[in-house]
């Protein structure tokens, strides 16, 4: 038949890759800004719920999430000092500063525990109050599982900024159902009052294989393994390892625990 | 003519259903459907889909040489599926977050392969129109009354409504957590092809 040439075959092929890549690329394109508001809309969601503000499900709009966020100040820190940096929280983008030469600096492979090669010289914290007194520390960490980078947030407890209080992710693009279980409400309360770090000030918290033995005096610094997530897993614990150690947040909550913020 | 017309949009329904059938789809089908709102986007999704790829294949059918048509109705099946993805992405976020790979997975479901092979390849954009939108009813059929008793007694709920007072908060029901793993929906779509069997008996294939 004649459509079967040679040349029909490539005409055609182009014309269907031509019409598809323009209507695609028109949706990425012009839907972009809502798709930005709705994600910076659930990263405040995330951080309310790290806060321990807003239950796991709980629907809410945007008005209450606005709301619940006053109770949140964020702020920008410098990683290596501890102190907090003169930076517009509102201006800085965690995810550009880290890929940005100027903003960041490589990793040491051998201290590249969260597998992210650079790191921002600055990071952005949040600090939960209760219009009296800081409650509740939040620090955004991120590292690699076993298919994409896994970003979350970590809550401190202010009190002795060594209790966990939660461990949310908002993003990442692991095996649902294995390695997706980071996601599990069962799971994720596992990690409410487990402690960081060890007496010597060591960041001891571990995601572990199997089940947590109650009554081992390990056992307030182990979380339960998932099963199937290994690498998930292992990726988790490695991130905290890295984002709490010297490296990560050690000197700003060094700082803290100083200033007696707590 | 009006009579074909309608025979093509609702033999898919009940006569010639795509899952119930000739068994197809049934992966997304267990996936999506521990809660309504997920089937239902994913049923919108799909009726999208299919009746869009069926309408601009059978557009260019006869342009389409041979030796290359199923990589074309892949690629026209992917984009379509894409602007899906990123319109809910847009618009129903969290729907989207809870759909995760599945929206994309549409690519693969094999009825809309099917209907652009065997129906969209041979017939006018009209029909072919009606073909798909049929087919993709008749799929969304099955998830939405597999969603509405895995949900109903998964967890007790419809649409995120409490339908029924959980044990747990004092009430009387205790949900069955097995209606939220997907055997469940094995369970409730073979129930389904019996129930669909009994009443009209020609569908019952024979004995060998």
């Amino acid at each position: 038949m004649a459509k079967d040439t040679v040349g029909k075959t490539f005409g055609v092929a182009l014309a269907v890759c031509l019409v598809c890549s323009v209507l695609v690329s028109a949706a990425a394109v012009s839907l972009k800004p809502t798709q930005s508001v709705n994600k910076a809309l659930d990263k405040k969601r995330n951080i309310l719920m790290a806060a321990g503000l807003l239950k796991t499900g709980e629907s809410a709009g945007s008005a209450r999430i606005d709301e619940l966020y006053g109770n949140i100040e964020a702020r920008v820190i410098d990683l290596s000092t501890g102190e907090y940096a003169d930076v517009n929280p509102s201006d800085f983008d965690a995810r550009k500063a880290a890929i940005d030469p100027a903003q960041s600096e490589a990793i040491a492979p051998a201290k590249d525990l969260a597998g992210i090669k650079r790191r921002a010289k600055l990071s952005d914290v949040y600090v939960v109050s209760d219009g009296k007194r800081i409650r509740k520390v939040i620090l955004p960490v991120n590292g690699k599982g076993l298919w994409s980078t896994l970003y979350g947030f970590l809550a401190l407890d202010a009190k002795d900024l060594n209790t966990i209080r939660g461990l949310v992710y908002y993003e990442h693009a692991e095996t649902p159902g294995l390695g997706g279980e980071v996601d599990n409400p069962n799971w994720k309360a596992l990690w409410d009052g487990k402690k960081a770090y060890g007496e010597n000030g060591e960041v001891r918290i571990e995601v572990i294989k199997g089940q947590v033995v109650p009554g081992n005096p390990a056992a307030q610094h182990q979380v339960d393994g998932l099963s199937g997530a290994t690498i998930t897993a292992r990726g988790v614990k490695d991130m905290l390892q890295y984002w709490l150690g010297e490296e990560g947040f050690a000197p700003y909550l060094d700082k803290l625990r100083e200033q007696g913020v707590s | 003519m009006a009579d074909k017309a309608k025979d093509v949009l609702f033999n898919p329904l009940f006569n010639d259903n795509p899952i119930a059938l000739q068994i197809l789809g049934i992966c997304s089908a267990l996936a999506v459907t521990t809660k309504l709102e997920t089937a239902v986007t994913m049923s919108l999704a799909v009726v999208f889909v299919i009746s869009m790829s069926n309408t601009a294949v059978s557009l260019i059918r006869n342009f389409i040489p041979n030796n290359i048509r199923i990589i074309v109705q892949m690629t026209i099946i992917a984009s379509l599926v894409i602007i899906v993805d990123q319109f809910l992405r847009a618009y129903a976020f969290d729907v989207s977050k809870q759909l995760s790979v599945f929206v994309g997975l549409i690519i693969t479901n094999c009825i809309v392969m099917g209907r652009a092979e065997a129906f969209a390849m041979k017939n006018g954009p009209g029909m072919s129109f009606l073909d798909g939108l049929g087919n993709a009813l008749g799929y969304s059929l099955i998830l939405l009354v597999v969603g509405f008793f895995r949900e109903l007694f998964g967890s007790g709920k419809l649409y995120g409504i409490e339908m029924f007072a959980l044990a747990n908060e004092g009430g009387w029901y205790v949900p069955n957590g097995m209606m939220l793993l997907p055997p469940s929906a094995f369970f409730l779509i073979g129930f389904f092809i019996w129930l669909l069997r009994a009443v009209k008996t020609e569908q019952i294939e024979e004995e060998n």
